[in-house]
């Protein structure tokens, strides 16, 4: 277990309900569950491979106190935000914003599955788009398929090749913007702005002692 | 024009389901004089719409009978049917209510000897029924009807249609004449035994009640189940009329959720319970059901029958709410898709006819009722000392069973008559 994680358990004296309630965003909502089974059989997506559990599971999960497994589980970054299942469940929980939290909460943690495509992407985006204060596409979809090594990148590289050559006709694809990328006005700006939002994020999601 | 006497010490009663008519009984034997007032042509309710009670299983037809032959004996009642009550001012001791009286156009030389209904071509959904057939726009409300008396609907009046019915009347009964009327009583308590509603199935879009035939709720199974009904008692689906033998019943439909209503409607559980004893019935152990449910609440010394069913291997159990309902527009069965959360298994299971355990509101929800009422947030009557001498009783207070809203009649009853007989002394 990371130093952090040990320390937030710790706080919560093991209790997960509790650490869940005061540490993931609308993590308070979980003890209203009836178990009703509405949001697992909505969802669009939970019977594919990757998804360990569905979301009714995990907050049993939650209640049953089995904090590795919910943290460490894949489901919560495979949810697709399609927001089915909370349109629909009796008791009106903010399913998909529980999901988010606690994907966020894992990642905070270091407890988030390792190589996680989901995770491995909100990465990429996040450390790409600051940087300039833009998105580079080609540098995120680079970034992408090589993913899984130089071996596996060039064969996805390939396989995308006709998107590439079409977008490239379209002069919706700059080659050189792997070198030289273009930004925003004012990077300074931006990255000022986004440092002191990250401090206040720290400040708010700190474990928070009794 | 209608004559009613009431004084300050007259009991009014405002609907003639099980409730009100124990009210009004319970009051007038002890010696009140008792206003009851049904907005419907007959009185009984629904109860009456029901095929058997549980939990013995026995049919309606014979409580409901005790309770007819009691009121057609006690002179003290005065039934105003067809009516409504529009206001209601005053205090605890000195009520003023209106009452407004649609017209029947038929009096009481009646016989229901049925030959208007012969002459009579119009056809009108069948409310008895909730509409699952047509019947003839001069008719008898249901076979037990009280009182025994045929009414020509108001669509027909001014057409050629309400002329034949008068022409074939041997008995002077149809008075095509007939207005509406408003009058006013003064009474010294008010029961309000208003009964419930089925929630609106449409509002449940995920289930399709709107777009798929074969899905209904629980009151319309009812009908089909009943000989009287418009299947007589076939249990047949409405698509095409076949034999529905592979029956689902989806609980809490409405009910303890918090886009629809907030309550657990307590009787749902107990009614699906009991419409599988319906297609075992009609179908042997060809007859399944499959009840869908979140949990199971058969209240107090119901869980002897609750053991019973799950006994029944025609019967099974599936811990899940379903999530949608579908149909394959080829067999026109219905497919209902969900997660049991007994083991987290995705279904999609094919039935012949689903039906909606539907909640129960209030037929006349609080805020509508003609007075100053205090409410729960679902709408049911509260009992609080700030309605004065204005008491809620059986399914207006609560979602109840027979027997339960029996009891609560005879304590709203016992309420007003201790209020009239405070009246009756301060006037010595
Ligand atoms: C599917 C289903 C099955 C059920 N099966 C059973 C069972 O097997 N056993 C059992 O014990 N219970 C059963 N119940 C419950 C039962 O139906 C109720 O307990 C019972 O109907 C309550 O009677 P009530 O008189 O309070 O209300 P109601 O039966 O609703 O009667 C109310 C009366 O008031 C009249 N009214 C309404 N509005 C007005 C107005 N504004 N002015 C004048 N009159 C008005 C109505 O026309 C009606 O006649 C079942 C319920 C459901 C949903
Ligand atoms: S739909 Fe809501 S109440 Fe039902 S299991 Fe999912 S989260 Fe719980
Ligand atoms: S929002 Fe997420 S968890 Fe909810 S139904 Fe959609 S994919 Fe499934
Ligand atoms: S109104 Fe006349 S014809 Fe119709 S049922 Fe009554 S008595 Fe018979
Ligand atoms: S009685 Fe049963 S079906 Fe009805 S609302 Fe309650 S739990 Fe649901």
């Amino acid at each position: 277990m990371s130093n952090l994680s040990s320390q937030a358990a710790a706080q919560y004296n093991n209790n997960f309900l509790k650490e869940v309630e005061a540490m993931v965003e609308e993590g308070n909502w979980v003890k209203m569950c009836m178990q009703c089974g509405v949001c697992s059989g909505s969802c669009p997506t939970n019977f594919q491979a990757g998804w360990d559990h569905p979301p009714q599971e995990i907050f049993m999960m939650i209640r049953a106190g089995k904090r590795e497994e919910v943290l460490n589980s894949q489901s919560m970054w495979m949810c697709t935000s399609c927001y089915n299942c909370i349109v629909r469940c009796p008791r009106k929980l903010p399913i998909t914003h529980i999901m988010h939290g606690l994907a966020n909460y894992a990642h905070r943690l270091g407890l988030a599955p390792k190589n996680q495509p989901t995770r491995h992407f909100a990465k990429l985006f996040w450390n790409n788009c600051i940087q300039t204060g833009r998105v580079n596409e080609l540098k995120l979809s680079l970034g992408l398929y090589f993913k899984d090594g130089f071996k596996q990148g060039i064969i996805n590289g390939l396989a995308m090749k006709d998107v590439a050559l079409g977008l490239l006709k379209a002069k919706r694809l700059n080659p050189f913007e792997l070198f030289k990328a273009h930004g925003c006005k004012d990077q300074k700006g931006i990255h000022a702005m986004l440092k002191k939002a990250h401090e206040i994020e720290e400040r708010r999601k700190a474990i928070k002692t009794a | 024009m209608t004559e009613v006497v009431a004084t300050n010490e007259t009991i009014l009663v405002v609907g003639g389901g099980i409730s009100g008519m124990t009210a009004a009984l319970e009051a007038a034997e002890t010696g009140k004089n008792v206003v009851l007032v049904e907005k419907n042509p007959a009185i009984g309710g629904r109860t009456s719409q029901l095929y058997r009670y549980f939990p013995k299983l026995c049919h309606p037809i014979c409580g409901l009978e005790i309770n007819l032959r009691r009121l057609k004996s006690n002179p003290r009642i005065r039934l105003l049917t067809m009516a409504e009550v529009t206001g209601i001012t005053g205090a605890k001791g000195d009520y003023t209510a209106t009452i407004r009286i649609t017209p029947r156009y038929v009096n009481a030389n009646c016989t229901a000897c049925g030959d208007c209904a012969k002459a009579v071509g119009a056809e009108i959904p069948n409310p008895f029924n909730y509409g699952l057939n047509k019947m003839k726009a001069a008719y008898l409300p249901n076979k037990m009807a009280y009182p025994m008396r045929f009414v020509l609907d108001k669509s027909i009046i001014g057409t050629p249609d309400a002329d034949k019915a008068k022409a074939a009347c041997k008995y002077n009964a149809i008075d095509l004449d007939m207005q509406e009327e408003t009058v006013q009583i003064k009474a010294g308590a008010v029961v309000w035994a208003t009964g419930w509603q089925p929630y609106d199935a449409n509002k449940i879009q995920p289930y399709g009640y709107d777009r798929f035939k074969n899905v209904i709720t629980s009151v319309e199974f009812e009908r089909l189940a009943d000989p009287h009904g418009p299947t007589s008692g076939k249990i047949l689906r409405p698509s095409d009329g076949k034999e529905a033998k592979n029956v689902a019943f989806i609980q809490c439909a409405g009910s303890r959720d918090e886009n629809h209503l907030r309550h657990c409607s307590r009787i749902c559980c107990m009614a699906s319970l009991k419409q599988t004893n319906y297609v075992e019935e009609r179908y042997g152990n060809e007859g399944k059901s499959t009840i869908y449910y979140i949990d199971i609440r058969a209240i107090d010394r119901f869980e002897d029958f609750y053991a019973k069913v799950q006994a029944n291997p025609n019967v099974s159990f599936i811990k899940s709410k379903v999530a949608k309902v579908t149909q394959d527009d080829a067999s026109g069965d219905v497919i209902l898709h969900g997660v049991n959360t007994e083991g987290y298994h995705r279904y999609a299971t094919p039935h012949d006819l689903c039906v909606l355990a539907v909640g129960m509101e209030p037929s006349v929800k609080g805020a509508n009722i003609p007075a100053e009422i205090l409410a729960d947030s679902s709408g049911f009557i509260e009992a609080d000392p700030a309605n004065g001498a204005f008491f809620g009783a059986g399914c207006a207070s609560n979602a109840l069973d027979v027997n339960r809203s029996v009891q609560s009649a005879t304590a709203a009853a016992l309420r007003a008559i201790q209020v009239v007989n405070r009246v009756a002394k301060a006037e010595v």
